[in-house]
Order: C-alpha cells, then sequence, then structure tokens
C-alpha cells in the first residue's frame, strides 16, 4: 500500500511531469519563469491548490453529479485560489505582484482540472492527496528549473544571487518571451534524455530516427504495413 | 552488379545544379560586399567575417557529430549562413557576438529543423534577430574611430576607409528617420556606415548579378520587393514623390542585401512563380510599414522571418494550374 503512494510521488515529479511530459499548463509556464524566484512562487502556490482540490474532490466524488461535475470542480477550485490569493496578498505581496493576474487564472489551470478529472474523481483520498503533491511538486520543479536556466541566461543570477562571472553579458533575449520557448524545448530534451527511458532499444533504427524509435510504432499502422511487406 | 545497368527513378535528365554548387556561387556572390566591407571597415571586419564562417562550420559539424549523423562534405550553406550574419553585424561587435549568432542560427535554426532545406527560418536572419533583441546597444553600436587623413598605410588598413574620411557616427537611415540631408551617390558606392556587407549598394548588385547571370535567382522576388517598398515609401513616406527620399531609403540599410541575398533563400521562399511575387510584394509592404512607422530605423530582418512564416500559405494559394486541367479541386 506504502508503495502506491510513493508510486504516485515519482508519477508526479518524473514518470508524468506536467510540464515536462504532460505539457500541461503551459501559459504560466511561459508567462511567470522570468526568474528562478518566481517559477517556485508559481509552482508551490499551485502545488497548494493542486494537492486540497485534489483532496476536496476525491472526498466529494460520489456526492458531484456526473453531469455537473466540471462546474463543481471550478467551484472548489476558484475557492481554494480565491483563499490562496489572499494569504499570498498578505504574507508575500511581493510574489503576488510578481505573479499578478496569474495567480487567478490558476483556476482554469489545465493540470489541475486535469488530475480532477483523470485522477481524484476516480481514486481514494490518500491516493489523490499523493497524486497532488507528486504533480505539484513536479510542477514547482518544472517552472523552477526554466526560471533558472532563463534567470541564469539572461540576467546571470539564480534566485538573485550572482552566478556568472562579471564579464558575462546577459542575453537578454532569455527574459523575454522567446527565451521561455527555448528553454523549455531544452529541458524537454533533457528530461526526455535522462529521465524517462522509453525510447524503443534494440532496433537499429532507433539511433539514426525514424518510425521504429517512436513511442507508438508497436501499434502504429505505419510500422504494421512494413512488417507485412 | 555491372555500372551499366543504372536502374533508377524518373527524372532521368538532370541539370548541374547541386546543393553545393548553388551554395559556392552564392557565397562568390557574397564575396564584393565582404570587401567592401573590410576596404570600408577595416582588418576587424575580416575578423568578424571569419569568426563567424568558422562557428557556422564548425558548428554545423559538431551537431553531426553528436547526433551520430553522417558526417557529410559541406555543401557550403553554412558558410552563406555565416558570411551574412557577418555582413549584418557592425564591425563594432565584440568578437564573441558572431559566435553566438553562428550557433543559434546554425545550431537552434537550420539542424534542430532537419539541416538544410528544412529549416521554415533564414538562419541568418533569426540569429540576427535573436541578437538584435538580446544585445541591443551592442548590435546598435557604430561608433567610428577617427584616425585622420594623414597616417601611413598599415593604421589605413587596420581601421578601414571610413576612419579616414571621418564620417559621422550615425547610419544614413537613423539619419533619414532625423531629417538630415541625403548624399546619394555616398550610399551608393557604400561611403557610409552601416553594418559590414549592407553599407555598399554598388557591391551588392555586383554580386546580385553575378546570382542571376547563374541563374541561382530570379528577379520576382528582388524584384516585386523593391518596387513594392518603393510604391509604399512614395505613398505613405512623409515625402512623397520624392526620389531622393525613396532611393535613400532604398539604398539605405539591409534592404538590398535582404532583398538579393536573404529573401530569395531556396527553403525559406515559395517555390512557385506566382507567389515569390506575392512573397516579394508582402516583404515590401512590410519593410515599408517598419521602416516608416517602426521606431527603430530599420526592421528588415524582422520583416524577412515574418515573411519566412507565412510561405507554406502563400504557397497554398498560389498553387499553378496545371496545363490542360480545368479546376484544382482539392489541394490538400
Amino acid at each position: 500500500m506504502k508503495n502506491a503512494y510513493l508510486e504516485r510521488l515519482k508519477n508526479g515529479i518524473i514518470t508524468e511531469n506536467p510540464t515536462f511530459v504532460l505539457m500541461l499548463g503551459m501559459c504560466p509556464t511561459m508567462a511567470v519563469t522570468r526568474s528562478a524566484y518566481n517559477g517556485l512562487g508559481m509552482g508551490l502556490t499551485s502545488a497548494a491548490v493542486l494537492i486540497m482540490s485534489n483532496l476536496i474532490i476525491s472526498a466529494l466524488r460520489k456526492v458531484i453529479p456526473d453531469k455537473v461535475r466540471i462546474p463543481s470542480y471550478i467551484v472548489v477550485v476558484a475557492t481554494l485560489v480565491t483563499i490562496i490569493q489572499f494569504l499570498l496578498k498578505a504574507y508575500l505581496p511581493y510574489l503576488d505582484e510578481q505573479l499578478g493576474i496569474y495567480i487567478p487564472l490558476i483556476v482554469v489551470n489545465c493540470i489541475i482540472l486535469g488530475r480532477a478529472e483523470a485522477y481524484a474523481a476516480k481514486n481514494p483520498i490518500g491516493l489523490s492527496t499523493f497524486d497532488g503533491i507528486g504533480m505539484g511538486l513536479g510542477f514547482a520543479i518544472g517552472l523552477t528549473a526554466i526560471g533558472a536556466v532563463r534567470e541564469l541566461l539572461g540576467n546571470g543570477t539564480i534566485f538573485d544571487f550572482k552566478i556568472m562571472p562579471s564579464f558575462y553579458e546577459p542575453i537578454k533575449i532569455f527574459v523575454l518571451a522567446p527565451g521561455a520557448f527555448f528553454v523549455l524545448a531544452l529541458l524537454t530534451v533533457f528530461q526526455k534524455k535522462l529521465g524517462n527511458k522509453r525510447v524503443i532499444k534494440g532496433k537499429n533504427s532507433a539511433t539514426t530516427g525514424g518510425c521504429a524509435c517512436c513511442e507508438n510504432a508497436d501499434v502504429c499502422a505505419v510500422n504494421k504495413s512494413d512488417n507485412k511487406s | 552488379m555491372s555500372d551499366m545497368y543504372n536502374v533508377s527513378y524518373a527524372p532521368h535528365i538532370t541539370s548541374n545544379y547541386s546543393t553545393r554548387n548553388i551554395m559556392q556561387d552564392v557565397a562568390i556572390a557574397l564575396i564584393p560586399a565582404s570587401l567592401f566591407g573590410i576596404y570600408n571597415f577595416g582588418l576587424r571586419a575580416l575578423m568578424i567575417l571569419m569568426i563567424s564562417v568558422l562557428t557556422c562550420v564548425m558548428t554545423e559539424y559538431l551537431f553531426l557529430k553528436f547526433s551520430k549523423k553522417p558526417i557529410t562534405k559541406s555543401d557550403y550553406s553554412e558558410v552563406v549562413t555565416g558570411m551574412l550574419i557577418a555582413l549584418n553585424l557592425s564591425a563594432n561587435s565584440p568578437l564573441w557576438l558572431p559566435v553566438i549568432g553562428g550557433v543559434f542560427a546554425i545550431w537552434v535554426v537550420k539542424m534542430l529543423y532537419g539541416g538544410i532545406g528544412q529549416n521554415f527560418m533564414n538562419p541568418a536572419m533569426a540569429a540576427r534577430c535573436f541578437l538584435l533583441i538580446s544585445f541591443p546597444t551592442r548590435m546598435a553600436n557604430y561608433a567610428i574611430e577617427s584616425i585622420g587623413a594623414n597616417t601611413n598605410l598599415i593604421n589605413k588598413m587596420y581601421y578601414g576607409a571610413i576612419s579616414v574620411d571621418s564620417i559621422s557616427g550615425a547610419t544614413p537611415l537613423a539619419g533619414l528617420k532625423a531629417g538630415e540631408s541625403i548624399k546619394l551617390f555616398d550610399m551608393f558606392i557604400g561611403n557610409i556606415n552601416g553594418t559590414i556587407g549592407e553599407t555598399s549598394a554598388l557591391a551588392i548588385l555586383i554580386g546580385a548579378s553575378y546570382l542571376i547571370y547563374r541563374k541561382i535567382i530570379t528577379l520576382r522576388i528582388p524584384l516585386s520587393y523593391l518596387v513594392s517598398f518603393a510604391v509604399f515609401i512614395a505613398v505613405f513616406g512623409s515625402k512623397g514623390m520624392d526620389l531622393n527620399f525613396i532611393f535613400a531609403h532604398i539604398l539605405g540599410g539591409g534592404l538590398l542585401l535582404a532583398a538579393f541575398f536573404m529573401a530569395t533563400d531556396y527553403s525559406t521562399s515559395p517555390i512557385t512563380p506566382n507567389g515569390k511575387v506575392i512573397y516579394g510584394i508582402l516583404l515590401g509592404i512590410l519593410s515599408g510599414v517598419f521602416r516608416v512607422y517602426g521606431a527603430s530605423p530599420e526592421g528588415t530582418s524582422y520583416v524577412i522571418i515574418i515573411g519566412n512564416m507565412l510561405v507554406p500559405f502563400i504557397e497554398k494559394i498560389s498553387l499553378p494550374k496545371p496545363f490542360g486541367k480545368e479546376k484544382i479541386k482539392d489541394v490538400e
């Protein structure tokens, strides 16, 4: 039983990392990761909402009628986001200022609704909470990593600590919008290379690319017709 | 099996054009502009050119090596990219600027999309935009060290002709924007400030006529580009039909270089004949918009990459009608 909980954590952080594998919640990912601090703040805020919403929705899963489930989820998530926003305004006003409109937008974050729909609505409270923790941490790690790389290249700092030597001239494009796309793509490649060893081994075309190294090679129609001939 | 039985698919009649030949010709066509840049801006321009080309070649080689792709004989396309990046830099650029530009152009814009022919954006222009956004002050630094007329030959060669003639630091386009007087002949010869390759319209035109003579490019794109640009400036520019003003706009900045060398890049321009004209007109209008209404004097590099991204749509609407066919029913 304990393994199932750990598996949820690993699933969220590595196997199905919401940022690098599921590619969910791209809007805040692109918009707020100008610095590692912003990324971490956004990630943890979303994580808090996600954990609580998974817990509540999982607890209410037998009460919520199927036909109105999405509005019900939205009500739950919106309530939580409002609470979080007030807390941020009270205790972390700087972060609130930095994240701006993206805090209220957590309500429509794909990860939160996605996990509610895909997991919390079908699974018991304990597992759902751990799913929320795993996914939330995965999101926070993803955003922090993107933020750190962008801040390092575009500003020479990480968490406002000067890292790069003084002769380094910041490549400003990385703290602007295009940089988010470059860094996200780059880190996704690394995640794919290190974390997810899903590439089918043993087929010689796997190294050169092409159909056989595709994840869906076994079920793909093109591949099957190739095999027949 | 004997070589006599050469079984192959159609087409059986091929031309002598290969990517390598074509790119070689483009590189040759860029030599006049490069030489003039070196003459004008001194040995530093040569250094930037060499570093840029070297970076591009090395990046491509290393990419092929690390991605375990077969390393084939170079097709010169990365040499052309390197030259274009350098020609679009100010001679004052620090030497690491072409390195960053070259790596970005070849690695991100070209190789990650599948190499030559697969890139949807002109690598050199994308690199220039990348550098413009990242290092705005470095890219706009055209300051010239004046050394006066009576110096020895070595100094003259080192600093370039422009330092001797003590030409004002501003580029002619910035001057145009500020309403300074226009010296058309200087702009045509290249006796002006600017990036390494853009100053001499004459050198660019020599290179371009070589390309046209070798049938590497047709006049469709450059001509429709320049004509539509001139019309736009005549209509919307503040001076009306002032020929001096229109020609100053055509000769100034990187417009000619872009029209003949960047806009005609094979993989990022439409292949259909009518599409080329539409593409040229589009670029001309966009250039005009950037020149007349833009905040900065120059926007040609942005224009080219915006145009590059519209190429698939232009090709779609300009498919030629096959001979004898009534109507194209379904493009897909």
